[in-house]
């Protein structure tokens, strides 16, 4: 008798630890995305910079790197634009399964024959999205990218924006940032980690 | 006739610079200005920030009010912060104020100068002239190499 009562109060213990387990693992989940939680996943109609409609499966089939940014943006941008640029350079060979996105948060103004030149300055293998701006929204909302139009002097706007770089593995599924400026070591190995998992 | 538009051209140039730079410095009255520069666009930007180092000896605040360049549609002065992972910029309708006997640095990632609606694509290795107007030191035209599209700095052969 004594013993059957320890061993329920044993399996109290148990469920009581399972559960305890298990609300930390949510826990957990709920904090930073982990990889590959499904942290970034929306489905979304836009196109590229040639007019060429693109969809959430265009992240599938190739490592890469996602911004979200736009073309009138006069230092985070172009900076990071210039930064990518030269990812691709150092990676050289060892980069040439990476691909890049400049997801715009613009789209009023960047129309694809706008995005287009941008971002061919950047490389070949980076591709200008834009479009329709609740499907841009969409895009944004899932990858947790904050944007906001700021209204300036006469009838400009400027735009706030998040400026991280998002990784994404050959599968589109989000791997971990380069933050805005990081060191061109960090953010290579990063990269260098991205294509060798991928 | 011609003789008086020239002479009046004369006399304009003369009231916008009356300030002479020296190793690389500008100097207007007590305000120093340094280290000037902008960086390339990347093709269709229309926009670009202007960079410089703002000194002022004197024992009385002034205040960056105003700064104009012909190859911009419109030119204000801005602040850049990130707030977290969030790049938010900001004109300061106000100008900037230069305390006395402090520097303040207009550099990327903070203060600038930003050039909208460019008429012109900025390229690395030219220059460009910027108009800056204090509220009591004056104007004075700077002059701001332009510099690579991520440069954080002049190269050192422009910053003497």
């Amino acid at each position: 008798m004594a013993l059957r009562t320890v061993r329920t109060w044993l399996w109290v213990a148990v469920v009581a630890l399972a559960a305890i387990a298990g609300t930390g693992a949510v826990l957990l989940r709920q904090q930073p995305p982990a990889a590959g939680d499904g942290f970034g996943v929306a489905q979304f109609d836009l196109v590229d910079q040639n007019g060429k409609p693109v969809d959430e499966t265009v992240f599938v089939g190739h490592p890469s790197a996602l911004f979200f940014g736009f073309t009138h943006c006069p230092e985070v941008c172009p900076t990071t634009m210039a930064e990518m640029s030269a990812w691709f350079d150092a990676l050289g060979d060892e980069g040439a399964d990476l691909r890049a996105w400049f997801v715009t948060v613009d789209p009023a103004r960047d129309t694809p024959e706008v995005l287009g030149d941008y971002v061919s300055w950047v490389s070949d293998r980076i591709t200008g999205i834009t479009g329709d701006a609740a499907q841009i929204d969409r895009l944004a909302d899932a990858w947790g990218v904050f944007y906001e139009k700021v209204p300036l002097e006469g009838d400009d706007y400027t735009m706030d924006h998040t400026a991280s770089v998002f990784l994404l593995d050959r599968q589109g599924q989000f791997q971990g940032t380069i933050a805005y400026r990081e060191d061109m070591e960090t953010a290579l190995g990063k990269l260098r980690n991205l294509l060798a998992k991928s | 006739m011609l003789r008086l538009l020239r002479a009046a051209l004369a006399a304009a140039i003369l009231v916008v610079t009356p300030a002479f730079a020296h190793n690389g410095v500008v100097h207007l009255g007590p305000i120093n200005i340094s280290l000037p520069f902008t960086r390339a666009t990347l093709p269709n930007a229309p926009v670009a920030g202007g960079f410089l180092t703002i000194e002022n000896t004197g024992t009385e605040p002034d205040r960056l009010v105003s700064a104009t360049s012909d190859i911009a549609g419109d030119t204000q002065i801005h602040e850049m912060a990130m707030q977290g992972d969030v790049m938010k910029m900001r004109q300061l309708a106000d100008g900037l104020e230069i305390p006395a006997g402090e520097t303040v640095t207009l550099a990327p990632g903070g203060f600038h100068i930003m050039f909208m609606g460019l008429k012109q694509a900025l390229v690395e290795g030219e220059t460009i002239t910027v108009t800056l107007t204090f509220e009591k030191a004056g104007t004075v035209d700077v002059v701001l190499p332009i510099e690579a599209a991520a440069a954080d700095a002049p190269t050192a052969e422009h910053a003497h």
